[in-house]
Parts: structure tokens; C-alpha cells; sequence
């Protein structure tokens, strides 16, 4: 940048250290979670099928809320922002529920 | 940005208009509500997956006598398991791990490029949006590999059976890899969700660079200097974020289950 006059006077802050250290604290766990993810895919044996699914999303519902509550500060908000945000995702899980047991129910017609 | 809720006038609601109820900037707000409806969008996608998934049969036999067929829905890991370098070795979904970790760094430096916002450092938040291009870059290259191999397929073709409506006969052709006609690993569907969902989101990480790019250019040119915050930066940033949330749903439920 060039030297202009009317150039800003920015006062720079000193780096917040035990925010970034918090930061880092998450993307460890968001890795270590990631980790431990392939490791039931890979110990966990494919006849323990239901087992292994409700391990999964149990592990990605974790990384989820770490995400948005730290990586997007969703915790840090207002109350009323937080409920505007999740209560919306009751039709996601409704969605999901159904389909999956339409899906199982098609499944049985063509199959059996 | 910190934003200060204004004290209301006496017996007036704070919906009343002139303060921010949610503490959040309009643009904020609206960077929000965007996520939301493309979180329903992605969770179509994913959802009719599961339809289909759950639709079609499911492989029965032991892990190790795999093979790909048309007649049931393939185990991921069984088609997931190419790393770039290492030809004909059986790695199986450590590529799509080395893409989730190339992800999931890049929003920590994203989250650190808000940190320098907020203190106003401009060489800091130039660093930080500069790793987080070359993390978004990375992944697109990434995943520019996987689909060529995704397309290419594996040098063992799977025989499918086409019934031919003219000569009333059915004709067996070797399949080799997958496009939106015919695919080697299963049954169609498998494919073109394939292409689909890490389509979908393949274009989300590179509408993401580019916003990315455009906020580091911003940075460098003294704009949020100027402006007297980095509240852009922010908003990007919720969006990168989101990028990575996506694909954590989608490694689970497209790789993983």
C-alpha cells in the first residue's frame, strides 16, 4: 500500500491468546472425533450394522455442534438467534425419519 | 464486530424497531437465514439419498468377498479406497480422510482470520485468508482427482445386462467406471448421487474461494481499514464454515455409513 494522507489510523490489538488457544483446543477435538471415526469403521465389523450407524452420526452431531457453536459462534449468540437457527432444523430430522422409513417400506415391495 | 444492545424506551419491546434484537448485524443476520435455507437444500439432497439407499438391496456377503455389482447398493469404503501415487493399493477412505482434514484446517485458519479481524490486524487476517485460499484450492484440486478416478473406474469391468427393446434379447456389456448412463460400482442412482452431492458442495468450496479471495483482496487494498471493521471477514467466514459443516454430513453419510 502507498503512504496515502488520508490513510486510516488503525490501532492494532495484541493477539487474544487464550481465544486462540481455545480455537485450536476445537480443531483438535473436530480432528481427534474425525480420527476415532475411522477407527469404528474400521474395527467395528459391517454385521454390526445399526451399531455402526448410530455411532456415526452420534460422532458427526458432535462435530456439528462444534462447528457452529464455536467455528461459526452460534454458542456466543442470543438466545433468540440460537432457537431461530436449530428450531428450523426439527423438519430436517422429521424429513430424514420419514424418507428413510419410506425408503425401507419401498424396499420391502420390490425385494420380498 | 461487537455489537451493544440498546436500553429500550420504557414500555416498548425491543421488536419494536431501532435496536438489534438477535445482537447480530442485518448482514449477519442475513448470512444466517442464507445458511439455514442451504442447509435445507443440502439435507434435501442427502435425505433422497437415503431414500434411494434404503430403497434398493443391500450387500449381504462377508467385507472381503465384495464385488461390485448392478443388483445391490456398494459398501463405500469398497469404492473409496484410491489414493493418488499409490496405484493398486487398497486404502480405503483414507483419500476422503486426507480431504476432510485439508477442510477442517482450512476453517481453523478461517476462524483465526476472524480473530485478526476483530483486533483490526491487517497483516494477520492477510495470512490467515491467504492458508485459507490454499486450503479451499487444495480440496478442488482433491477432489478434481477423485471424480476423474470416480469416472475412469477401476481396470476390472462389471458386467451389467441390457435388455434391448428392438431385438427383444438381453445383452450382456462390460462397465468400466461411472457417468450419469451407466456405472460400475451399482446400481445408477449410486453415481449420479455421487455426482450430485459432492457436486453440489464441490461448487459451494469454490464459490467459497472465490468470496474468500475477494474479502483477502479487500484486506490487502485497506477497504476494511477504512471501513473501521472486518465484519466482512465475519460473514465469509460463516459461509467457509458452513462449506466444512456440509461436508462433514456428507463424509458421514455418503462415505462412512
Amino acid at each position: 500500500m502507498a503512504h496515502h494522507s488520508n490513510e486510516p489510523q488503525v490501532t492494532v490489538l495484541p493477539p487474544d491468546k487464550a481465544k486462540i488457544m481455545h480455537l485450536w483446543k476445537v480443531a483438535g477435538i473436530l480432528l481427534a472425533v474425525t480420527v476415532a471415526e475411522f477407527a469404528v469403521a474400521f474395527l467395528v465389523p459391517h454385521e454390526f450394522h445399526t451399531t455402526r450407524v448410530a455411532i456415526f452420526v452420534a460422532m458427526t452431531i458432535v462435530k456439528a455442534a462444534y462447528i457452529v457453536g464455536e467455528f461459526m459462534h452460534l454458542k456466543h449468540e442470543v438466545k433468540v438467534l440460537i432457537w431461530s437457527i436449530l428450531i428450523p432444523m426439527v423438519f430436517v430430522v422429521w424429513m430424514l425419519v420419514a424418507f428413510v422409513y419410506e425408503g425401507m417400506k419401498l424396499s420391502d415391495i420390490r425385494f420380498f | 464486530m461487537a455489537h451493544t444492545t440498546v436500553a429500550t424506551a420504557p414500555g416498548k419491546s425491543i421488536w419494536d424497531g431501532g435496536v438489534s434484537p438477535m445482537g447480530a448485524s442485518y448482514g449477519k443476520l442475513m448470512m444466517w437465514f442464507f445458511l439455514l435455507s442451504d442447509a435445507f437444500t443440502f439435507s434435501g439432497l442427502l435425505i433422497t439419498y437415503g431414500l434411494v439407499r434404503s430403497s434398493h438391496q443391500a450387500y449381504q456377503g462377508t467385507i472381503d468377498a465384495f464385488t461390485f455389482s448392478t443388483e445391490y447398493w456398494p459398501v463405500p469404503e469398497k469404492v473409496f479406497e484410491a489414493v493418488p501415487f499409490l496405484h493398486g493399493v487398497e486404502l480405503p477412505l483414507v483419500f476422503v480422510g486426507i480431504m476432510t482434514f485439508i477442510l477442517i484446517m482450512s476453517s481453523v485458519t478461517m476462524v483465526l482470520a476472524v480473530e485478526a479481524g476483530h483486533r483490526m490486524d491487517r497483516k494477520a487476517v492477510e495470512k490467515w485468508m491467504l492458508w485459507t485460499i490454499l486450503g479451499g484450492i487444495t480440496f478442488l484440486g482433491c477432489q478434481a482427482w477423485e471424480w476423474t478416478h470416480f469416472i475412469v473406474g477401476t481396470g476390472t469391468p462389471t458386467v451389467k445386462t441390457i435388455f434391448d427393446s428392438v431385438t427383444g434379447l438381453s445383452q450382456q456389456i462390460d462397465v468400466y467406471g461411472a457417468n450419469l448412463h451407466v456405472n460400475q460400482y451399482g446400481p445408477q442412482t449410486f453415481a449420479n448421487f455421487f455426482f450430485f452431492i459432492t457436486g453440489f458442495h464441490g461448487f459451494h468450496v469454490f464459490s467459497g474461494v472465490l468470496l474468500n479471495f475477494l474479502i483477502y483482496y479487500n484486506t490487502v487494498t485497506g477497504v476494511y481499514d477504512r471501513r473501521g471493521h472486518y465484519e466482512m471477514v465475519e460473514k465469509v467466514g460463516l459461509y467457509w464454515h458452513f462449506v466444512d459443516l456440509v461436508w462433514v454430513f456428507v463424509f458421514t453419510f455418503f462415505y462412512l455409513v
